[in-house]
């Protein structure tokens, strides 16, 4: 039987998350990966803007804030000036895909040695519930009340697939934490990207598929069986590069 | 370096940093200042520095911030349109306490404007720039061996007082060659860095961030913000005064004008009107200590610029509305010529008669 303790890495402190939000279990996995690599003294994190805002609080690490979308510019700031440390950033799909969208693609193109935690729950959380590049196609949101009109908007837009052929990226793989198995399979993907980080080899982005009830309009569990059911339709699990 | 070399001023800014201990720059090519990202991309591997040629200003901005949290000497470079554009980054900086050297080679504006030289963002650099309640201290160059002098001491109030320092220069004294000779500080690493993010190694975890949602801790944070400000503007202010014993004209002016009025302070004096010239050399803070100092003799004063007047409003909240303020100004980044000036100054002494 396995026993599972909260790693000395989070605070233990009242958690601002709605019920049901993936951030809780995606700061956690964090936290446990950066004590069982035991990097707790040499990690440099970089914490989004979005309902991730305050990740500062949780983690018992070293942590940055960065502007919207600019973390991976700050990550390359961090990593470029102390090559020894382990940097991430942890981002959601506004600020990544949308706003960050220039940020990301070039550090990746640069092969920036970081790893990259995108967290996708296809909404703007914190800002209340607005569109994101991410939202699916017919998904009602505040500012597609009509839902996600294609034709005029654009269908969702798949970072993986940008970056796949970028020569200097060597690993990707999209996961999600809709049930123990996957948290576990997410959790291997987060600790290779750290692993190649720390191998010097390259830039490498973990994509995890994340809950947002409150936004999603559903209950907790209806959240996850429409992550399961419709979210990886669009967005195929599974490691997409390895090199 | 113990010679004195041939550089143009964005070269000097450029090799002043590296003496400085900046090993980490970040830019974005722009005219009239791409000499200082040309010059880095060659020197930077030969002292095993960083230069990235960054995708945007933005990018560049952000890149200094994440090298200033690990506390080393950073620094990026732009003209006007692309300062803009790094102002959100300058914003975050400012309140995260970030030390930074932001050298801004003016060119026109607003808009694309024009490549050539002026002095219209003296508003931008002075009163903020970026959102928020903040400033950032301002130094301005008026040759090239000031573009080095002061990029050093740039870097030395940046990490003194945790704040980002601007150079603001334009397009003449960027791309103009002068003989300088390039100093070495030896007070590099004496600054606090007990805050940094290095890995918490033996230590509290340390955060940087901007963010304070308690109202409180908002407060707090803003104040201890506004007392560095406070401090730095009693400290810190700086100015040259030439020929302005008991000058009864005194011409107000920063960077290259300043150049071109030094000449017509010559001749007028030579002449026996006691003219001076009174050159901020930080404009923010605003040199108002000396410049009040000088006002018992003045009868009039003259502000020169390469703008539709800026510093006028700083020089005006300074010596009040007791006496006349003149103003020349030249739009449009044509070069001023010193005949402006003298007939400026020819109107002002008729006023006055054989009295001045
Ligand atoms: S709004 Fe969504 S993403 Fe934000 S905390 Fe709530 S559930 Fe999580």
């Amino acid at each position: 039987m396995t026993t599972y303790t909260l790693p000395d890495e989070i605070r233990k402190i009242r958690s601002h998350y709605c019920p049901g939000c993936g951030h809780g279990i995606l700061h956690r996995l964090v936290a446990e990966l950066v004590n069982e690599l035991d990097i707790t003294e040499k990690v440099i994190a970089i914490a989004p803007v979005g309902c991730a805002v305050i990740a500062y609080d949780y983690w018992k690490f070293d942590v940055s804030e960065a502007a919207h979308g600019r973390a991976p510019a700050v990550a390359t700031g961090i990593k470029r000036s102390l090559p020894d440390k382990v940097v991430f950033t942890y981002q959601g799909d506004g600020d990544l895909l949308a706003i960050g969208l220039s940020e990301i693609v070039h550090a990746a193109n640069r092969g920036e040695k970081i790893s990259v935690f995108f967290v996708n729950n296809n909404v703007y959380g914190m800002t209340g519930g607005q569109m994101a590049p991410t939202t699916l196609s017919g998904q009602k949101t505040l500012t597609t009340p009509y839902g996600r009109n294609e034709t005029e908007i654009g269908p969702p837009i798949d970072i993986l697939k940008i970056l796949q052929d970028f020569k200097n990226v060597v690993y990707l793989a999209r996961g999600t934490v809709t049930s123990p198995k996957e948290i576990n399979k997410t959790k291997e993907y987060m600790r290779k990207s750290l692993q190649i980080q720390m191998d010097n080899k390259g830039f490498s982005l973990i994509e995890i598929l994340s809950p947002c009830p409150t936004y999603w309009g559903m209950t907790a569990i209806n959240a996850l069986k429409h992550i399961n059911e419709t979210v990886v339709k669009n967005y195929p699990l599974g490691i997409i590069k390895d090199e | 370096m113990n010679d004195k070399i041939l550089l143009c001023g964005n070269e000097a800014i450029a090799e002043a940093a590296v003496q400085a201990g900046c090993l980490f720059y970040y830019g974005y090519p722009i005219t009239p200042q791409n000499e200082i990202s040309a010059y880095m991309s060659k020197r930077m591997p030969e002292v095993n520095g960083v230069f990235i040629q960054s995708e945007s200003e933005i990018a560049a901005i952000n890149m200094t911030f994440g090298t200033s949290t690990t506390g080393k000497r950073t620094m990026t470079s732009s003209s006007s349109p692309g300062i803009s554009l790094k102002m959100e980054g300058v914003s975050y900086m400012a309140s995260c306490e970030l030390p930074v050297v932001v050298i801004n080679v003016m060119r026109v504006g607003p808009g694309l404007g024009n490549i050539t030289p002026s002095q219209s963002d003296y508003f931008q650099a002075t009163k903020g720039g970026g959102h928020g309640d903040y400033h950032v201290i301002v130094l301005a160059p008026a040759s090239v061996q000031e573009c080095a002098d002061l990029t050093q001491t740039a870097f030395e109030l940046a990490d003194k007082y945790r704040i980002p320092v601007f150079l603001l220069l334009d397009g003449i004294q960027g791309q103009m060659r002068e003989p300088v000779l390039i100093g070495k500080p030896n007070n590099i690493n004496s600054y606090d860095k007990t805050w940094c993010l290095t890995g918490a190694e033996n230590r509290e975890p340390n955060v940087v961030k901007s963010l304070y949602l308690n109202d409180n801790e908002s407060e707090a944070h803003q104040e201890k913000l506004q007392n560095k400000y406070k401090l730095i503007t009693s400290n810190e202010q700086r100015a040259e005064l030439y020929k302005t014993e008991s000058a009864q004209i005194l011409i107000i002016a920063y960077g290259t004008p300043s150049r071109i009025c030094k000449p017509v302070v010559d001749k007028y004096r030579k002449k026996g009107i006691k003219i001076g010239l009174f050159r901020p050399v930080s404009l923010w803070p605003f040199p108002k200590d000396e410049l009040k100092k000088l006002d018992l003799s003045v009868e009039e004063y003259l502000v020169v610029e390469w703008s539709a007047g800026q510093m006028i409003e700083d020089v005006k909240l300074t010596v009040g509305s007791r006496k006349p303020v003149n103003f020349l100004g030249v739009l449009g980044g044509r070069p001023m010529t010193v005949k402006e000036v003298e007939d400026k100054v020819e109107t002002i002494i008729a006023k006055h008669g054989v009295h001045i």
